[in-house]
């Protein structure tokens, strides 16, 4: 039950600017299981992905971690490691696939270059060792004629095939946990269903831990075993997908969801959330979501408790519906 | 209902632009690559007044390219369509202020250097449609319209949220008082909090002002949740087409049966109850499509005949358009 491969404490990546200091991830904690899926759902600006970005040590000046965060990778701490030890885990411990494949890939190599060199890179022995390690890899994220895509160049493949080949990229070095960043977003629904189909049994099989961070609940909730809902830079409610779907704690979830023309009746007025998404430079004191709130009241101008429990809870003063 | 924008038979050709040096090099007895893309193929349908007709399908399937025609943006190569009875478009130049459109992205569709108030203003003030003296206070209550304080028509875009954007252009459409509205994609680059502010605006503009439109977008609950009648596309073609409620609930051709299956849904039964079941394969490439029905080689219920011979576009009993052999 203990099988703990991540454990992030208190995260804060604060990007200072000259307008500010702007808090992109605020104090976000989870942990991780081998094997699990976890989702991180949020709008845009809300730090979903510059959570994914920190934990993989990928956060560009003004971009910096706070002092106090941890990000604890199977017992190692990975905030304020060394580059060289940052980058020797990154890529075989720890994969991340982007959202977009056109600008994950070099254009002017070939797939078999870029993925011996990646296979190399963390001391994978030979030319065609790698080459064969390669052809692997593309044939289980189901590319046809693996062996000789490995001379075709990115251009040659489409959008949806060229997200396998980054997805194969990921999975060379059987790393421990895969960070996909919104890895779906610029495909069609088709090639997206085949995607999420292969993931989900690739995780199953490999072992691998994943966190999938994405806009779309649907997509989330079909794929991970927890889910995490993000808004301004916090975790907001985090619980089992059943459970959360099911019966949301926090107000901004139960917005989301209303939010949905797939729950709706068609030609119905859908339940919308007023206003948009606060400026990370200016947030309201206390509890970020109150401006659009329908329940917010005086105490919201607070810093919101923990309500509910380990397994489902919330930050909130008036949640829906408290799980004993 | 009568028909209002109808398109008989459109078809739609982009062909390749030769540079110099292909022309040379092809005067020289080179192998210059002629073949034209077609991206709409012989399409007809007629839009009802009052209604709203979904267009749906996934990247490359001409639902743009057939949207643009309808609007009177783009000349079809063959085939005409009429808007209410006349051309909306006579020799590759629209004649029409009847239709008017709302593209995808709001950061590209208006203009960064004119204050809002003018460029909601600006066509009716051109076409006559109210004095010049009026244009302030005419922007003001389209803006209010459309949910916006009337005292931001001096600002710039810029200023703005891509879904206050999106207002923007709603109302630059509709100030126009357009009998047809095309919208293409209005809430794809939006949020979800902020799409739904969006659809419920079009909900209620659409009611109050009697709006017909034509809804194309890739997300199939969108359209559902707006439609009334939709047409799904594939490769260029219309392959079904009838009441939303029913293809919905009874999708006939296998395409769109695969799409509705595809749409990922909210596991409230947590992940494990979901099973995907995917289309196989990819588009094929719209310069050299399959023989036959486009669709069979990623179909499951492909035979010799559906290689051989493309399926006629065919209503059913219920009055649903179908282009299948086997549905």
């Amino acid at each position: 039950m203990t099988d703990r491969l991540l454990e992030v404490r208190d995260l804060q990546t604060h990007f200072h600017t000259r307008a500010g200091v702007l808090k992109a991830v605020n104090g976000v904690s989870f942990t991780l299981e081998r094997g699990e899926i976890l989702g991180l759902v949020g709008e845009s600006g809300s730090g979903k992905s510059v959570t994914g970005f920190s934990l993989i040590g990928l956060v560009d000046p003004p971009g910096r971690i706070a002092a106090g965060s941890s990000i604890r990778f199977d017992g190692q701490e990975l905030v304020g490691l060394p580059q060289a030890q940052m980058r020797a885990l990154r890529g075989k411990r720890i994969a991340m696939i982007f959202q977009d494949p056109a600008a994950t890939l070099n254009p002017v190599l070939t797939i078999g270059q870029q993925m011996t060199m990646a296979v190399q890179a963390h001391g994978g022995g030979g030319e065609a060792a790698a080459r064969a390690l390669a052809a692997r890899s593309l044939t289980r994220v189901g590319i046809p004629d693996a062996v000789a895509r490995l001379d075709a160049y990115p251009h040659e493949f489409s959008g949806g095939m060229r997200q396998r080949v980054a997805i194969a990229i990921a999975l060379l070095h059987e790393p421990e946990l895969i960070i996909a960043d919104e890895p779906t977003t610029a495909l069609d629904v088709s090639i997206q269903a085949q995607i999420l189909a292969e993931m989900k049994a690739l995780a199953k099989d490999s072992g691998t831990a994943l966190i999938w961070i994405s806009h779309d609940l649907a997509t989330v909730s079909s794929l991970a075993d927890r889910v995490m809902v993000m808004y301004a830079g916090r975790i907001v409610e985090r619980g089992a997908v059943a459970d959360v779907l099911r019966a949301p704690i926090h107000p901004y979830t139960r917005g989301l969801l209303d939010s949905l023309p797939a729950l709706a009746t068609p030609g119905e007025k859908l339940a919308q959330i007023p206003g948009s998404t606060p400026s990370l430079l200016a947030l309201p004191p206390g509890c970020p979501f109150a401006p659009r709130c329908p329940r917010a009241s005086e105490a919201c101008r607070t810093d919101p408790p923990l309500v509910g429990d380990a397994q489902h809870g919330a930050l909130c003063h008036h949640p829906l519906e408290v799980v004993a | 209902m009568t028909p209002i924008l109808v398109a008989e038979n459109v078809t739609r050709r982009f062909a390749p632009r030769l540079t110099l040096g292909d022309r040379i090099a092809a005067a020289l007895g080179a192998k210059a690559d002629r073949r034209a893309v077609q991206a709409v193929t012989d399409v007809s349908l007629a839009v009802r007044r009052g209604e709203t007709l979904g267009l749906v399908g996934e990247s490359g399937c001409g639902k743009s390219t057939l949207g643009r025609m309808l609007a009177g943006i783009l000349p079809p190569t063959e085939g005409r369509v009429l808007l209410d009875g006349g051309a909306p478009m006579q020799g590759g130049h629209k004649t029409t202020t009847r239709i008017q459109t709302v593209f995808q992205d709001p950061f590209a569709s208006l203009n960064p250097r004119m204050r809002i108030g003018e460029t909601i203003a600006e066509g009716p003030v051109t076409h006559g449609l109210i004095p010049r003296r009026q244009a302030a206070r005419f922007a003001g209550e389209w803006l209010s319209k459309v949910g916006l304080d009337p005292a931001y028509a001096a600002r710039f875009p810029h200023q703005f949220s891509g879904g206050q954007r999106q207002r923007v252009a709603i109302a630059r459409a509709l100030a126009m008082r357009p009998e047809v509205l095309v919208c293409d994609e209005p809430v794809a680059s939006l949020d979800v909090s902020i799409q739904a502010q969006i659809l419920n605006l079009f909900l209620d503009l659409r009611r109050e002002l009697g709006l017909t439109s034509l809804f194309i977008s890739h997300d199939l609950a969108v359209v559902r949740h707006v439609s009334d009648r939709v047409a799904i596309m594939y490769l260029g073609r219309i392959v079904e087409m009838g009441e939303a409620a029913k293809v919905y609930a009874m999708p006939r051709h296998p395409y769109t049966q695969g799409l509705l299956d595809s749409v990922p849904k909210l596991a409230l039964g947590g992940n494990a109850s979901v099973t995907f079941r995917p289309i196989r394969g990819e588009l094929p490439s719209p310069l050299s499509p399959p023989s036959g029905c486009a669709f069979h080689p990623r179909c499951p219920q492909a035979t010799e005949l559906c290689r051989r011979e493309r399926p006629a576009l065919v209503p059913r009993s219920d009055g649903t358009l179908v282009a299948c052999h086997h549905a």
